[in-house]
C-alpha cells in the first residue's frame, strides 16, 4: 500500500533543533495518498515535534517538507489539518461554529453549503443533536470528536492526528478508535497519527514508524499487512505488536 | 445546623398547607415527606432580600443617634429629612437638571474612555513592540489621582463640560486599557495555533478567536471603567462646575445644609449602583452561559 505514485506527504532528512536540543536527526517519511500511518515512540522522542513541522507550526527547520509536492514553508503547510491532543476548542462557540472554524478559508462559514457540509460533519463524528452544545456541555470523547470533525471540515490531504485518545479512558478510547477507523475508510482521507501507544498504532495503522533515540531518527517501519476490519486480539497483530515494541525496547 | 433545619421544617409545613388548598386533602404523608426538599428554593428566593437588612438597621440607628441629639442635627439631620429634600427639590424639577447633567458627563466620558482604552488595549495587546512603547508610560500615569489631573484640565479646556468629560475619559481609560490589553496578551497559545494550523488569517483570528476570548476582560474593564467614572465626575464637579451632583454637594458644604450633602452622596450611590447593576447585566449575558 505504501508503493503509491508520488506521496502525499513527504519528509526528507528532517532536522529540528530548539536551541540546543536536537529533536529531530535526520527523519525521513514517505505516505502514500489515502494511507494511515502511525508514529510511535518514547516521550521525547521528537514525535509531536515531528506533527508541528508539518503543520506548519514551525518556521525553522532543515531539510525538506513537501505536502502534495508544495513545500510546507510555501503553503504546502495549508493543505494539513491538524487534531491535537487536547480539543482546543472555543469554549465561547457552540459545535457547530467550532467545526466551522476548520473550513478553508474561501468558504463563507453562514452559506447554506458550508452549514450543510458542517451539518454532514456532526453526523459523521456521531454528534447528532449537540450542533448547538457548547464544548463545556461535552465529554472528553465528544469534544475530541469535535476536533475531529474540525480537521475534516478543511478537507485537508493529510490529517495529522497528536495523541488524540491519550486523555480518554479505554473504553471511550476503543470507541473513538474505531469510529476514527470508520471515518478514514469512509472518505478515504490520508492520516499520519501520532502515539505512544502500540496497540493503537497497529490495530489502527497500514504501517507503523517506530521513531526513536534523542535526536529522534526513524528506528524502523513495520508494515502491518492485516485484513481490516482487524480483531484487536488477532495473533498477527499481537505477533506485530510485540516486534513494535521489542524495535522501541531497543 | 440546628437552626436551619428547624426553617426547612417550618418551610415545608407552610407549603404543605398551600398544597392542601388546592389539590385538596388526598395529599397522603408519604408524599409530603418526598417533598421535602423542594420549599427550599422558596427560601433561596428570599436571600438577597438579606442585602436590606443592615441597611435598614442602619437608617434606624441613624434616625435615633440624631433624635436623641447624640449629633446634633446641623451636622447630621434625620434620613427623613434627607428624604424630604431631595422629594422637595424633585418635586419643584431642581433636581433633575443637576442629575442629567451628571449622567450626560458620565456617559459621555466613560464613552469616549472605554472606546480609546479600546483601541490602545487591542494595539499594546496585539503588538509586542506598541506595548513596550507604550505600556510603561501609561502604567505610570494610572497611578496619577483623579484630583491632582482638575488643575491641569482647567487650565487647558477652561471650566467648560470638554474639561470635565476629558477628565471622566482619563479615569474610565485606565481599567479599559489595562484589562483588555493584557487579556489579549494572553489568549490562549494552544487556539492561536488551532487558527494558524487552519489558516483562519489575522483579520478572521482576531474576530473568531482573539476578540472572543478576551471579551470577559474587556467587560470587566468596562465596569471598572463606569465606576471609576463616577469617582472622576465628583472630582470635576466640586472644583467647577455650576451644575450637577457635585455641585449640589459643594453648594450643600457653602448653605451649610447637610441634608443636600447626604442627598446628594445618596444619590451618587444609588445612580453608581444602577450603572454598575447593568453592566454586570450586560456581561452576566455575553459571557455568562
Amino acid at each position: 500500500m505504501s508503493s503509491g505514485a508520488d506521496p502525499v506527504l513527504a519528509v526528507d532528512d528532517l532536522r529540528k533543533r530548539y536551541d540546543d536540543t536536537v529533536a529531530l536527526d535526520g527523519v525521513d517519511l514517505a505516505v502514500a495518498d489515502g494511507e494511515f500511518v502511525a508514529v510511535v515512540g518514547p516521550s521525547g522522542c521528537g514525535k509531536s515535534t515531528l506533527l508541528r513541522v508539518l503543520s506548519g507550526l514551525e518556521a525553522e527547520f532543515g531539510g525538506r517538507v513537501a505536502v502534495d509536492g508544495t513545500d510546507v514553508c510555501d503553503g504546502g503547510s495549508d493543505a494539513v489539518g491538524m487534531v491535537f491532543q487536547e480539543p482546543r476548542l472555543l469554549d465561547w462557540a457552540d459545535v457547530r461554529e467550532n467545526i466551522a472554524v476548520g473550513l478553508p478559508a474561501d468558504v463563507d462559514p453562514d452559506a447554506p453549503a458550508a452549514r450543510e457540509r458542517v451539518d454532514d460533519l456532526i453526523e459523521t463524528v456521531g454528534l447528532g443533536g449537540f450542533a448547538d452544545s457548547h464544548p463545556d456541555e461535552l465529554s472528553g470523547g465528544m469534544a475530541q470528536r469535535v476536533s475531529l470533525a474540525r480537521g475534516l471540515a478543511y478537507n485537508p490531504s493529510v490529517l495529522l492526528l497528536d495523541e488524540p485518545f491519550s486523555a480518554l479512558d479505554r473504553l471511550t478510547k476503543a470507541d473513538q478508535q474505531d469510529h476514527l477507523l470508520d471515518v478514514w475508510e469512509a472518505r478515504g482521507t490520508t492520516v499520519v497519527l501520532v502515539t505512544h501507544d502500540v496497540e493503537e498504532a497497529v490495530y489502527l495503522a497500514d504501517r507503523v514508524v517506530v521513531l526513536g533515540g534523542q535526536p529522534g531518527t526513524v528506528e524502523s517501519v513495520v508494515d502491518v499487512d492485516i485484513d481490516r476490519p482487524r480483531e484487536r486480539a488477532d495473533t498477527e497483530l499481537v505477533a506485530l505488536r510485540r516486534e513494535v515494541t521489542a524495535v522501541l525496547g531497543r | 445546623m440546628a437552626a436551619d433545619t428547624r426553617r426547612e421544617s417550618d418551610v415545608s409545613r407552610e407549603s404543605d398547607s398551600g398544597r392542601g388548598s388546592t389539590a385538596g386533602g388526598s395529599a397522603g404523608n408519604a408524599e409530603s415527606h418526598s417533598l421535602g426538599p423542594v420549599p427550599l428554593p422558596a427560601a433561596s428566593r428570599f436571600r438577597p432580600l438579606l442585602g436590606l437588612l443592615v441597611p435598614a438597621a442602619v437608617v434606624v440607628v441613624w434616625h435615633l443617634i440624631v433624635a436623641t441629639g447624640t449629633i446634633p442635627a446641623y451636622q447630621l439631620p434625620t434620613p427623613l429629612r434627607v428624604a424630604e429634600t431631595l422629594y422637595g427639590m424633585g418635586a419643584s424639577g431642581e433636581l433633575w437638571g443637576h442629575v442629567a447633567i451628571t449622567v450626560q458627563r458620565v456617559v459621555l466620558g466613560a464613552g469616549l474612555g472605554i472606546a480609546v482604552g479600546t483601541v490602545f488595549g487591542t494595539a499594546t495587546g496585539l503588538s509586542r513592540t506598541a506595548s513596550d512603547l507604550l505600556d510603561p508610560l501609561l502604567q505610570s500615569l494610572k497611578n496619577i489621582p483623579s484630583l491632582a489631573w482638575v488643575p491641569l484640565f482647567l487650565l487647558w479646556f477652561g471650566i467648560g463640560e470638554s474639561a470635565k468629560v476629558l477628565l471622566i475619559a482619563v479615569g474610565s481609560f485606565f481599567p479599559v486599557y489595562l484589562n483588555l490589553s493584557t487579556g489579549i496578551a494572553a489568549v490562549d497559545e494552544e487556539l492561536l495555533e488551532v487558527a494558524e494550523v487552519y489558516d483562519l488569517g489575522r483579520v478572521e483570528s482576531l474576530r473568531r478567536v482573539v476578540f472572543p476570548a478576551a471579551l470577559p476582560d474587556l467587560l470587566v474593564g468596562i465596569r471598572g471603567g463606569v465606576g471609576l467614572a463616577w469617582m472622576f465626575v465628583v472630582a470635576a464637579e466640586l472644583i467647577a462646575a455650576s451644575q450637577g451632583i457635585g455641585f449640589l454637594l459643594s453648594d450643600g458644604r457653602t448653605l451649610a445644609r447637610p441634608d443636600i450633602i447626604v442627598g446628594s452622596i445618596l444619590l451618587f450611590a444609588f445612580l453608581g449602583n444602577c450603572s454598575d447593576v447593568a453592566v454586570k447585566e450586560v456581561r452576566d449575558r455575553v459571557v455568562g452561559r
